[in-house]
Order: C-alpha cells, then sequence, then structure tokens
C-alpha cells in the first residue's frame, strides 16, 4: 500500500512551505511505548505509509535521542501509559525542548484522558487500537507546525493569525492540568538550545526550527513582564523582544507554552484567592513560567530597589534606581527580594516543577487582585528584574545571591530547582548582574533574560534574584494593597512567584541567575509563607531564602539579610525580624517583599507588612516567600526559557507589586515602582 | 498442499467466524507484504508472550492480599491495549469485563473474568500457534 496520496495534498497544504515531492514520504516519526507489541505494529504501519521510523520502548531513551538528535525527528508518538514516565510529561518536555508535534496513544478513550492529552500540547490522540488510516495522517501536524513558524519568520508581528495567545488562550493554558511539568527538562533545554537556529525563510518544510535559547527566553520574559502578563501579545513580544528573524508565530507558540508553564507552576491552590490562578493553574506549566517570569520580573523590578549595589551593576535602568539608594536598607531587602525572586526563578529554571511554582506563583499574584494586577506583577517584575540585579549585583560581591539561590531553589518547589539555584547562586550570581542586569533593567523582562539568557547559571542568579525580587514585589504589592491581607496574597502569590522563581532559577539551566537571586528572595520567604500555602513548594525554597539572605549580608543588606533570614528556615525572618525596619530590612521580613521597603519609602509600608509577612511567612518558609522576595529584584525570570512560567511570574509578580501599591519602589526599575505597595 | 492451505484458510475464518480475531488482525495481514513475511507471526508471537507475562503478573497480584487493584488495572490496560492491537477479539472482552471489575474493587468477579480471560487466551494462543505452523 502506498501513501503516496498523501504527497499531492501536501504540496497544496502550505503555500509558502515547498514540500518535496517525496512529502510525506521519509517523515521521520519517532514511536514510544513500552508495549513491544504495539511498537512492532506500529513501526510497521508507519513503514508502510513510507515514514522513517525509530522505534523505542522508554521515554527516557526517547528524550535522550530527541536531545542528542535535534533535527532528527519531525514528530513524536508516544503512548500514555508507561513505566518509567507518564506520557503526558513526555509531552511537555517534548514540546518544551524541541517544539515537535507530539501524538499521544492510549488504550483509554476516556474522555479526561484525552483533554489531558489536549491540555498538554498534543497534537492529536489516537486510540488503540491505531488504524493506520490514522497514522497515514499524521504529516498534517508536522506541516501545520511548521506552517505556523513559518508564517512567523514571514510576517514578523504582521499577521495576527497565528496569534496562540490571544487571552483566552491564556485561560486555556491554565487549565491545563499538568502540574507534573517538570520543568527539569527546560532545565535541560537551556542547554541544548543555547542558541537560535537562523531563522531563515527558504521555505522548506523542514525549516529549521526556533531554538529558544536561554537569552532568548529571558528576552521573551522581559518582554512579556513588561507588558504584562495579561497583555503580552505575541505581536508586542516580539517588538520588545526585537529579535530578527523571530516571527510572530515563534513568539506565540512560546507564549502558550510559557504560560502552560507558568500555569502549571501556579497549579497551586491560590489560596490567595487567585483566582485567576486558580482557575488557570491547571496546568498549563507553561502558562505558569510566563506567569511566574511576569511576575519575577516584577518583583525583581520591585526589588530593583534592593541592593542599591547590585541594581548599579545589574540594571541600569532599573537597579540604578535602587542603586541610586545606596545604603538603602531596601536595596538589601529588595536584594532579598531578588533572591527569594530568584528562588523561584531558580525554579523555574529547574524547569517544570518551576513552572509549577511560577504558575502558582502567578496565580497567587493574581489571586491578589487587590492591587496587583498584572500590571503590578509586571512592575513587580521589572522590579524584581532590578532586584535580580540587584541581587546579581549583591551575589556579585558576595555571591548572596548564589547562596541564595539555592536556597531560592530550595525554595522554589521542591523541584530540582533547588540544584539550579545552588548552580547559580554559586558561581552564577556573579554573571547574572551581567546579564540579568540587561534584560532586568532594559524591561523588567529582564528578570525573564535572566533566566533565559545564557546566562544560565549567572543569570540565574541574577535571574533569580530578579525572581525573588519580583516576587517580593510582588508580594508586597500585594500584601500592601490589603495591607496584608493582600499579605496571604501576596505572599501567597509571590510563594508561587518564587516557586516559580526559583524554579525559574532553579531551572538551573537558565535561571541560574535565579538561583543567587532567588538566595535574596530568601529573605522574603518570610513573605512567602503565603506562598508556601499557595506553592505547596517544598521548603526548599526557603532554603533559598536563606541564601538570598546570606545574599543580602554581601549587599548592605546586612539588616535586609536579617530581614531575610526573616524566613524561619531562611535568613530571611531573622534579618527581617530583627533588623530594623528599616525600609528594607523590615519589609522584606514582613512581607518577604523586602523589596518594597527597600527601595522606597514606601517602603515603610512594606516593611511592616513585610515584617508582617515575613513572620508569617517565616513561619511557613514554605519557600514561597522566598520566591518573593525576589521580586524585588524584579529578577525577572530570565530564568531559562523554559521557565517561561517564572518570567512570567516574575512580571506578574511585578506586576502585582506595582499594583500593589505604588509604594515608591525606588526600584521602579522600568517604572515598576515598587510603590505599588501602598504603604 | 492445497489441503493444507485448505485448511489454514478454513482456520483462519473461523477466527473470524467466532470472532476470536477481529478486523484489527486484518490490518495486520494487509501490513505484511512481500518484503516482510512473517509479520504478522512476528507480531502475534510477541503479543502472545507478552501477554501470558502479564497474564502471570496480574494472577500473582490477585493471589496477593491485600489487592493491589491500581497495579491490577495498569496490567490490564495494557493488556487491552496489545490485545486490540493485533485483534484479539475475545480476549480483550474479557480484558475489559475484568477491568471493570477491578475498578470497581470486586475481586471475585474479577477473579471470575479473569479466569475466563485466562481460557480464551490459552484458545487464542493454541490456534493462533496452529495456525502458523
Amino acid at each position: 500500500m502506498n501513501l503516496n496520496n498523501d504527497k499531492g495534498s501536501m504540496s497544496t497544504a502550505s503555500s509558502s512551505v515547498t514540500v518535496s515531492d517525496q512529502f510525506p514520504a521519509g517523515l521521520r516519526v519517532l514511536v514510544v511505548d513500552d508495549d513491544p507489541t504495539c511498537l512492532r505494529i506500529l513501526e510497521k504501519m508507519l513503514g508502510t505509509c513510507l515514514y522513517e521510523v525509530t522505534k523505542c520502548n522508554r521515554a527516557e531513551i526517547a528524550l535522550d535521542m530527541l536531545r542528542t538528535n535535534k533535527n532528527g525527528y519531525d514528530i513524536v508518538i508516544s503512548d500514555v501509559h508507561m513505566p518509567d514516565m507518564d506520557g503526558f510529561k513526555l509531552l511537555e518536555q517534548v514540546g518544551l525542548e524541541m517544539d515537535l508535534p507530539v501524538i499521544m496513544m492510549s488504550a483509554d478513550d476516556s474522555k479526561q484522558v484525552v483533554m489531558k492529552g489536549v491540555t498538554h500540547g498534543a497534537c492529536d490522540y489516537l486510540i488503540k487500537p491505531v488504524r493506520i488510516e490514522a497514522l497515514k495522517n499524521i504529516w498534517q501536524h508536522v506541516v501545520r507546525k511548521r506552517k505556523n513558524e513559518w508564517k512567523d519568520l514571514e510576517q514578523s508581528g504582521s499577521v495576527e493569525e497565528g496569534d496562540r495567545q490571544p487571552k483566552p488562550s491564556e485561560e486555556a493554558d491554565y487549565s491545563s492540568s499538568a502540574n507534573e511539568g517538570n520543568w527539569r527538562t527546560s532545565k535541560r533545554r537551556k542547554d541544548e538550545e543555547e542558541e537560535m537556529e537562523e531563522r531563515d525563510d527558504t521555505s522548506t518544510l523542514k525549516k529549521p526550527r526556533v531554538v529558544w535559547s536561554v537569552e532568548l527566553h529571558q528576552q521573551f520574559v522581559s518582554a512579556v513582564n513588561q507588558l504584562g502578563i495579561d497583555k503580552a501579545v505575541p505581536k508586542k513580544i516580539l517588538e520588545l523582544m526585537n529579535v530578527p528573524g523571530l516571527t510572530r508565530e515563534n513568539v506565540a507558540s512560546h507564549l502558550q507554552k510559557y504560560r502552560l508553564y507558568l500555569r502549571r507552576l501556579s497549579g497551586v491552590s491560590p489560596h490567595q484567592g487567585n483566582s485567576f490562578i486558580s482557575s488557570h493553574s491547571q496546568e498549563p506549566p507553561y502558562g505558569s513560567l510566563s506567569s511566574l517570569s511576569g511576575l519575577d520580573f516584577q518583583t525583581l523590578a520591585a526589588t530593583g530597589q534592593i541592593p542599591a549595589q547590585s541594581l548599579a551593576t545589574l540594571q541600569a535602568a532599573g537597579l540604578a534606581r535602587s542603586a541610586a539608594k545606596p545604603g538603602l536598607p531596601m536595596p538589601l531587602v529588595d536584594q532579598r527580594n531578588i533572591f527569594s525572586f530568584d528562588n523561584q526563578k531558580l525554579r523555574f529554571g529547574e524547569g517544570q516543577p518551576q513552572h509549577m511554582s511560577s504558575g502558582k506563583q502567578m496565580n497567587l499574584l493574581h489571586g491578589i487582585p487587590t492591587t496587583m494586577d498584572s500590571k503590578q506583577l509586571v512592575n513587580l517584575h521589572h522590579s524584581a528584574q532590578s532586584l535580580g540585579s540587584l541581587n546579581m549585583q549583591a551575589s556579585a560581591h558576595g555571591n548572596p545571591s548564589g547562596q541564595s539561590s539555592p536556597l531560592l531553589m530550595q525554595m522554589a518547589q521542591p523541584q530540582s530547582r533547588g540544584q539550579i539555584l545552588t548552580e547559580t547562586s554559586g558561581g552564577q550570581v556573579p554573571r547574572l548582574p551581567t546579564s540579568v542586569g540587561h534584560p532586568i533593567l532594559s524591561n523588567g523582562a529582564a528578570g525573564a533574560m535572566l533566566a533565559r539568557n545564557g546566562i544560565g547559571e549567572n543569570s540565574r542568579g541574577t535571574g533569580y534574584n530578579s525572581v525573588s525580587q519580583t516576587s517580593s514585589v510582588l508580594n508586597f504589592p500585594l500584601n500592601h494593597s490589603a495591607e496584608l491581607p493582600g499579605n496571604s496574597f501576596p505572599l501567597g502569590s509571590t510563594p508561587g512567584i518564587s516557586a516559580g522563581m526559583s524554579t525559574l532559577t532553579t531551572k538551573g539551566g537558565f535561571q541560574e541567575e535565579i538561583n543567587s537571586d532567588i538566595k535574596g528572595s530568601g529573605g522574603f520567604m518570610p513573605s512567602y509563607d503565603i506562598f508556601n500555602d499557595l506553592q505547596q513548594h517544598k521548603p526548599h525554597n526557603w532554603e533559598l531564602q536563606n541564601v538570598g539572605f546570606a545574599f543580602d549580608a554581601s549587599q548592605h543588606s546586612n539588616s535586609l539579610q536579617a530581614s531575610v533570614d526573616v524566613t524561619p528556615s531562611v535568613l530571611v525572618n531573622q534579618g527581617y525580624s530583627s533588623s530594623p525596619r528599616n525600609v528594607q530590612n523590615s519589609n522584606v521580613s514582613a512581607m518577604g517583599k523586602p523589596i518594597f521597603s527597600v527601595g522606597e519609602g514606601s517602603e515603610h509600608g512594606n516593611a511592616l507588612n513585610v515584617g508582617q509577612h515575613l513572620n508569617s511567612l517565616l513561619v511557613d518558609n514554605s519557600t514561597r516567600v522566598k520566591s518573593e522576595r525576589v521580586t524585588d529584584t524584579s529578577c525577572q525570570p530570565t530564568l531559562l526559557p523554559q521557565h517561561f512560567g517564572q518570567e512570567d511570574l516574575m512580571s506578574a509578580i511585578l506586576k502585582q507589586q506595582d499594583g500593589l501599591g505604588p509604594a515608591e519602589n525606588d526600584f521602579e526599575f522600568d517604572g515598576y515602582s515598587l510603590d505599588n505597595i501602598p504603604v | 498442499m492445497e489441503a493444507l492451505r485448505q485448511q489454514i484458510a478454513k482456520m483462519r475464518q473461523s477466527f473470524f467466524d467466532e470472532e476470536i480475531l477481529d478486523k484489527y488482525f486484518l490490518q495486520l495481514e494487509q501490513l505484511e507484504d512481500i518484503s516482510n513475511p512473517g509479520f504478522v507471526k512476528d507480531v502475534v508471537t510477541l503479543y502472545l508472550r507478552d501477554s501470558t507475562k502479564t497474564l502471570a503478573t496480574i494472577e500473582d497480584e490477585m493471589a496477593k492480599s491485600p489487592v493491589d487493584f491500581m497495579n491490577l488495572d495498569k496490567c490490564f490496560h495494557q493488556l487491552k491495549g496489545s490485545s486490540a492491537s493485533v485483534g484479539a477479539n475475545k480476549v480483550l472482552n474479557e480484558v475489559n469485563k475484568a477491568r471493570e471489575h477491578c475498578k470497581e474493587g470486586n475481586l471475585e468477579a474479577a477473579q471470575a473474568s479473569f479466569a475466563q480471560l485466562k481460557m480464551e487466551h490459552t484458545t487464542l494462543q493454541a490456534k493462533l500457534l496452529a495456525y502458523f505452523e
């Protein structure tokens, strides 16, 4: 039997796609199924369709194959139930890392499972026993994807179609139930996608996929944070990113994933009433990421005020503000926030898990509808970024961020993020400032950039910082507004954010910087207590908090640190509570959003809030706090691009923060004034 | 020779008549071609081997106490997938039944279904082996 009939249609399928006459013959398919019988049958069927088949009975092996042979496959078919790895996880990872179309298969045809497949991003869902007719048409998914990518390239930003991220889609993303998104993959991704593939317009069907390198992702996250997670449309993001050759479609699909990620991260029950989160947090880890990153950035931005030192270095723009206030206690706080934020980011870095956190965080932020809306988050994000940068700087100084990052990482959801954080914190931190600095400063999104930038390690630190800061920042605003009612929220959200952030940061790859930052956010931890609840992240993030605090130590943040230590587990608590409620410190401790207190006068309020929160947070120490802190550093989750969520979180956080209180965030990095926190 | 062929054809037909095998088996046959002789046999062999293993696992699981229904369900699911793919109709039906019982937590009914399943499986195995020989 021959499937040549398909070929004819192919050529007409996409006008811009020059399909070889052979198409779809030669389509390279990777089949993953633990059942040898099915595997054999599929192999034969696909062979009959004239496809090039590679079979694999273990998901891990499949992932390795995909990674080592980046462009070696056009489409992946995977079973849902596999012993070593859940099919959905594989689906997510492939989607994130390689952006290949994935088809799910199962003997189970229950609606929930199919829905799960769809929400996780599967292109198609086949019921076993698989009919050969169904396989004959799988090429359509490949074409469709390529066509979309192309469109982006060719009409970058011009065409609206393919804008997959309309607001409503966000919700859809959020609904993905993948809480299991591991951001680990994102972490790995970052390694893999160091550079973006060139995007030429060759209209070959196999046009090179856009590789979302860490830097690119960071840019993306920054842009998203800058725009605000709710307003981030591909077109604008594209413009902000200003990357030649990048199409709107690329951005759109990336954004979608990011949102999923964020959602996933913020999948934690939004205590804070993050209705937004809760509703969305279903799974899209991506979404969560994005949200997180948004938040992170924001927090970072918020935290931008933090460490004057770090600010200066990190982000001229945003951070500078904080830096301007050298000696401001806030900076310290911010730093911490950053750290916490970083943590969150780190978490993102960690990968999916972070998503979750970030997503959650985002949610948190969202949940805090009080003041922080996405804008705030964005602000936060920025601040977070700045914070992040600050943290970075701080980290550079003392590498506290590095330390915190690890802590943050821990905070960030128990996911491997912690790893990232530590990673970043250690060495990365110093680096981050540079990388982080850029993104954060420039846009709030810096945080995201941090994460994303290849800074990877470094950026993580910074990224985290920003993240944590943002988270913290976010928290603050939230708290502030509510006067702590939001606290719970902000905290909660921050945790989410931080979690996201930490995850972002932990994401390790990307978010390395965030890690360090996250540490800073450790300080936030206190405030993140709320998040803890929200995020359910493992308190390991909180460790980051401590880290963050430690971070602060290097910076002026001594006081901050103290406050940062506020978090029980983290120094944050200690620092905060102990440290005079200096604007910064106290703020931090209170809310873990030291960020707020740091830069701004409003910080006082923040400080108060922070203190309060922190205390509460400290208790919880749920890593969340940490991440929140990050908000200061607007460490927007430049965390690994994978961490989308983180960045969004950061931005979200930032936004929230901004929203919260117009605290005079000196940190306002990109205009996100920490002042959001109505002190 | 011709007689043998006829015999085989008859066997095959009986598979379908008795609904032991269904259209998916037909599909498998269609997949086989000159370049791939013995494909169906390969698949069937694979299937029989795996399913036997799975059945043994199920049996063990059922003997345990308390019974881990989650595990059982996984096994059944696996069995369902592979049986469906080869077109082992009757076996598939039994699998589904047993699975239902498992879901309800009804161990006895599940065990009864399982016994039935085993029987069908054995029958199928014998027949297919004979068919291919």
